[in-house]
């Protein structure tokens, strides 16, 4: 598959059009493209993996969205729960029920602020870092080289990074919601007057295994949307160093919003 | 030496709006240098990206070896691509390999051949282009012109019967860029390799080319040998030598 380029109708629209049509009929056609990218990385997985370069690109990725950024998801999953335990906690409290913070925050950790913590942490780390280094090959053609040596783009460099993310960020998910449990635990001990073993049975008793399968679709689907919006951006970069900046900038923003809005969409669907 | 292995007929390519190449037309003879000389803007690189699909035209034919490439396939494109050795500006060597590895890279991407052959043909490829020594460095600790080799031996491992220069000497020095120029000629001489070279550097290209072709507002002003472009009183021949010898 080549990369496609911006379609001649896109162009036409842009020009002729303007406004809001241009801009809708640019947004259909990068969630196309994205899509194809991410239908093609995941259908050339098996070919990428079977060659020396891809493997060690997928390896690297796995390492980098990984063990790379471990500090980081552990910072931020920590005061999620920390933070999600103290506002739950006061309120609680006015009532008597501390004895329900484990629940609140298990459940609250496993079915949402898990995978999000793991989705901004791989968006702001990983997903950037995708999206820059592939926007620096497309403006230096390294990729156009890489399409005239008759290697495919997606295959040698969407689909090792798109399925290392996928890998990757169910794990993550699951080590946020455990962090950010522990996070609760030490908060509600220490300033709410919860026994850390109370806190845990409480938080045991309540989680469901729906809970957990839930926090980790939610996690893979982060990590898709992760990888694929990043390869995309970087595939779209032009305009030398400005353009790569851009494209990493957009692939931020693009990936936090979809984080929130699948992360909504797929709670509607599993929660009714 | 006659027969045609690179034909522009007509091309017309409108880039944001503006024509860059309106009405193009030439052709390159097998085994043959071919300069493409022009000032800043006049369509030279957007030719060479015609010639394995990465830009196509608006109308017009681009034919290598009798298959059209902006019509073709994918599959004839693909068996087009890799008669094709590109060089491109900046060498485009991916950051994260050696030399070596980056020159291996083609030949372990396709896939049919073992260790040893690759290895015997990337050290052929380096040796070719006098880049021995630097084959386990990264491109971050190579020179501008030593980059500009590296990617010259990938252009030339998959043995390549076709090579395409963009500005192959742009950025260098002036020893280096007579270094490139020559290894140019050699590959030509010892590899029989057809070769598009667009250069700014006309003192290069009147030594090596075959040809010189010279680009104005979209078209080929004059198609000669170097020995009669310099003697041309073509308009845009006389400003173009004129600005060349102010600089």
């Amino acid at each position: 598959m080549t990369i496609e380029r911006e379609s001649e109708y896109e162009s036409v629209a842009g020009g002729s059009f303007g406004g809001a049509f241009a801009r809708i009929v640019r947004l259909l056609s990068s969630f196309g493209r994205a899509t194809v990218i991410l239908c093609a990385a995941l259908g050339s997985f098996p070919a990428a993996f079977g060659r020396r370069n891809s493997r060690d690109a997928f390896f690297r990725e796995l390492y980098a969205a990984g063990i790379g950024i471990l500090p980081v998801v552990t910072t931020v999953s920590l005061f999620v729960g920390m933070i999600l335990a103290l506002q739950v906690g006061l309120e609680l409290r006015r009532f008597n029920q501390e004895i329900y913070l484990g629940a609140a925050v298990m459940v609250s950790l496993l079915r949402e602020f898990g995978p999000f913590s793991c989705g901004v942490c791989l968006a702001a780390c990983a997903g950037s870092a995708i999206a820059a280094e592939l926007g620096t090959m497309k403006v230096g053609e390294e990729i156009a080289a890489l399409e005239i040596m008759a290697i495919p783009p997606v295959r040698f460099l969407a689909s090792p990074r798109i399925v290392a993310l996928a890998v990757i960020a169910p794990i993550l998910g699951f080590y946020c919601s455990v962090i950010g449990l522990v996070g609760g635990g030490i908060v509600g001990s220490m300033q709410l007057g919860v026994d850390f073993s109370q806190y845990m049975t409480s938080a045991l008793s309540i989680a469901t295994v729906k809970d957990l399968y839930v926090g980790l679709f939610k996690a893979l689907w982060c990590g898709l949307v992760v990888g694929t919006v990043a390869v995309f951006e970087g595939f779209s970069a032009d305009g030398g160093a400005t353009g790569v900046g851009r494209a990493t900038q957009r692939s931020v923003i693009v990936n936090f919003l979809l984080i929130l809005m699948f992360g909504y969409i797929i709670t509607r669907i599993c929660y009714r | 030496m006659e027969e045609k292995i690179i034909e522009f007929d007509a091309v017309v390519k409108r880039l944001c709006g503006s024509p860059v190449l309106d009405g193009l037309s030439f052709s390159v003879k097998k085994g043959e240098i071919l300069a493409i000389a022009g000032p800043s803007g006049a369509g030279k690189s957007v030719t060479l990206k015609h010639l394995v699909r990465l830009l196509t035209p608006d109308s017009g034919r681009v034919i290598v070896d009798g298959i059209d490439v902006a019509q073709c396939d994918e599959r004839e494109l693909a068996r087009v691509r890799a008669r094709i050795g590109y060089l491109f500006q900046g060498g485009a060597l991916l950051a994260w390999m050696t030399v070596r590895e980056n020159v291996a890279l083609p030949l372990e991407e396709q896939g049919n051949l073992d260790e040893a052959e690759i290895a015997a043909r990337v050290d052929c490829a380096l040796a070719a282009v006098e880049l021995q020594d630097a084959a386990e460095k990264y491109p971050a600790e190579i020179s501008g012109g030593m980059l500009k080799r590296a990617g010259l031996a990938r252009a030339i491992v998959r043995r390549s019967d076709i090579v395409l220069y963009d500005e192959p000497t742009s950025g260098l020095d002036p020893v280096t860029s007579v270094t490139i120029n020559r290894l140019i000629r050699k590959l030509n001489r010892s590899h029989g390799i057809t070769s598009v070279v667009v250069t700014h550097d006309l003192q290069g290209a009147l030594a090596f080319a075959d040809r010189i072709v010279l680009l104005k507002d979209g078209r080929a002003a004059v198609d000669l040998p170097p020995a009669e472009f310099v003697k041309s009183e073509n308009r845009h021949v006389r400003e173009f030598l004129a600005a060349m010898k102010g600089v």
